[in-house]
């Protein structure tokens, strides 16, 4: 009998390009969108992701082939692609969009990861993106690209091993009250969950190198699909103001506030 | 040209439809121990504000199903109970659940909406059955609005870890409209002894899930459930450690009755269980009294809690950003004004 060959694990991780978490949005007076002319950085969650695909690579060593990051964005997404190459990824793909361009749908998201899954020839085994992004807040794109697929999927994840040769991974997964673990069969595509770990800086040296990593560009028509959003955005505004700012001087007061608004102590 | 021919078009199809059956959602109801989620009951309240017919659905295994199906049938404003058993859906695995919701989802579906919880297991099914009817969903709604004429309905969303209130239109060219609903933002539904629902059994669609559930390790607590809780007593990264974090909250929540919850900083420091985690990436509360103790006020916690009825703020950084919400706040050292509350709270009990 032969020896099985070594099977390798080739690995996709979308990324988005965000505003930065620490930046205070405002929304525009014309109640269209937000200002956009601030920071924008790598997704958070997507930073957990580089990083777990990097550090498979450091446990599994040469059994990952490859890490190649992906984003959907306009030009200036390359950045976050040249952050997540100096964080240890091997190749980029930008799907260029329009800068002027509304911002697509997790649905026609998924659609162009699966359409560039189809046309990666070594094929993808573990595709790892965040849970949500911290702009749209809608945290779909990885269960509809699992969907779309037909794989399976572990969502929220906070622990991820994975075995390539036995094609399985074992995931634990933060739900409501608590933890879940599953055991999922490659192909799979986990989002990650803050807990699943804490992403590294890039160094200076590994970020010249990333230069010179390849990026390669393709658009949505080079993918055939269309990222036109199907929902409508009537409006957006600023959340209800809270007339907060209330200072008291002491427990006593304190209490009496609580009082005024009804809430006393239980009986024991 | 094109407006004239569509408006032609329009004419004789309002016409038929003048009596097409209104809305019909179908509301996914997920249960614990024989109870329905109270996240499910609010979502249940959503479903009806689209001003028809309300559907439940229960799933699970033989054993799970049983009670709750009749709890659901007691639900006011639920018309049918659907309900399907299997072991396969005991543990609400996406792969195995979803080919069930496909199959009563399918071309000759009477449903125009689904809806369920913003939970982590309805988040992690509903996208990936849309996905798999082509159809975009709409997560975490905080209202939503109706159009029967239109058959197009818009919905309010947060965006931006709540610091943006987005409106979106789900246009009638979508067949069926998927949505998540904020459970603080509806009122949870409730049963009425009068009424009981039809039930109907679903049978399972057996599918060989590529994902196996090997187990689950919930928190346990004698506390209010956090997200559900009139009273919440959070603390933050001052409370220094995991026995001083319970050491100095535990008698403020248990003297109020309250649930105990954390900022992200604490979380991540070990002084309390992720579960426990307030914020955009962890539970969105809104209880009558949410007292936040030594927690600065990042934006991501203030997603979380900002729709509370009444804050409280404990920190002796008297510019901290929790001050710009909260209805009191003190500036005091917590670990003084914190046994002083209890103590003056017990007095007056």
């Amino acid at each position: 009998m032969r020896p099985s060959p070594v099977r390798l694990l080739n690995i996709l991780v979308p990324i988005k390009r965000t505003v930065d978490y620490a930046v205070k949005i405002r929304v525009n007076p014309d109640q269209k969108g937000i200002d956009l002319n601030v920071k924008h950085s790598m997704n958070p969650f997507d930073e957990i992701a580089v990083e777990e695909a990097v550090r498979l690579r450091e446990k599994l060593k040469d059994e990952v082939k490859s890490i190649k990051v992906v984003t959907i964005g306009p030009p200036k997404a390359a950045d976050v692609l040249r952050t997540a190459l100096a964080m240890g990824a091997d190749a980029g793909i930008h799907v260029e969009v329009p800068e002027a361009a509304p911002a697509p749908e997790p649905l026609g998201v998924a659609k162009a990861l699966r359409a560039l899954i189809a046309r990666e020839k070594d094929g993808v085994d573990l595709v790892i993106m965040g849970k949500q992004a911290i702009d749209d807040d809608a945290g779909q794109t990885g269960q509809m690209l699992a969907g779309l697929l037909g794989w399976s999927q572990a969502t929220f994840a906070s622990k991820l091993v994975v075995d390539p040769k036995a094609k399985v991974a074992e995931v634990t997964r933060e739900i409501d009250g608590g933890l879940e673990e599953l055991k999922c069969q490659l192909p799979l595509i986990v989002t990650t969950d803050l807990r699943l770990n804490e992403p590294r800086y890039a160094s200076l040296p590994n970020i010249m190198k990333a230069k010179k990593k390849p990026i390669e560009k393709l658009t949505p028509a080079d993918l055939s699909v269309d990222l036109t959003p199907i929902l409508e955005t009537i409006k957006v505004a600023e959340p209800p103001k809270r007339i907060g700012g209330a200072k008291v001087g002491s427990v006593d007061e304190l209490i009496a506030k609580l009082k005024e608004a009804g809430i006393t102590a239980v009986k024991a | 040209m094109l407006r004239l021919r569509s408006a032609l078009r329009a004419a004789p199809l309002s016409r038929r439809y003048a009596t097409a059956p209104g809305p019909h959602a179908l509301v996914f109801l997920e249960h614990r121990d024989g109870i329905i989620d109270a996240g499910s009951l609010s979502a249940l309240t959503a479903a009806q504000e689209l001003g028809g017919q309300v559907t439940g659905l229960v799933i699970g295994s033989p054993e799970q199903v049983k009670g709750v199906v009749e709890k659901a049938r007691k639900l006011k404003g639920v018309s049918t109970v659907l309900h399907s058993a299997s072991e396969q859906y005991a543990h609400s695995v996406s792969e195995a659940v979803s080919p069930l919701l496909e199959k009563l989802l399918g071309e000759s579906s009477p449903y125009t909406h689904v809806v369920s919880a913003h939970s982590s297991a309805a988040k992690s099914i509903l996208p990936r059955v849309a996905a798999q009817l082509d159809l975009p969903a709409v997560s975490d709604i905080t209202s939503l609005v109706h159009d029967s004429a239109s058959n197009s309905t818009t919905f309010t969303r947060p965006i931006y870890a709540g610091n943006a209130i987005a409106t979106v239109k789900a246009p009638s060219s979508l067949r069926v409209k998927f949505f998540t609903v904020r459970s603080t933002a509806f009122k949870a539904s409730s049963a009425d002894e009068g009424v009981s629902a039809e039930a109907q059994a679903v049978d399972p669609v057996e599918a060989s899930s590529p994902t196996q559930h090997v187990k689950t390790d919930l928190t346990k607590s004698d506390r209010p459930e956090l997200g559900s809780a009139s009273r919440i007593v959070s603390g933050g990264r001052a409370l220094k450690d995991a026995k001083t974090f319970n050491a100095t909250l535990e008698p403020l929540a248990d003297a109020l009755g309250a649930a105990i919850g954390a900022s992200r900083a604490a979380v991540d420091a070990g002084y309390a269980d992720n579960s426990l985690q307030v914020g955009q990436t962890g539970k969105v509360v809104a209880p009558e009294l949410y007292m936040a103790i030594g927690i600065s006020g990042a934006i991501q916690h203030l997603a979380g809690m900002k729709d509370s009825k009444l804050i409280v703020a404990i920190n002796k950084d008297p510019e901290a950003p929790i001050f710009q919400v909260a209805d009191a706040g003190l500036v005091a050292d917590l670990y003084t004004a914190v046994p002083e509350l209890v103590e003056k709270l017990k007095q007056q009990s």
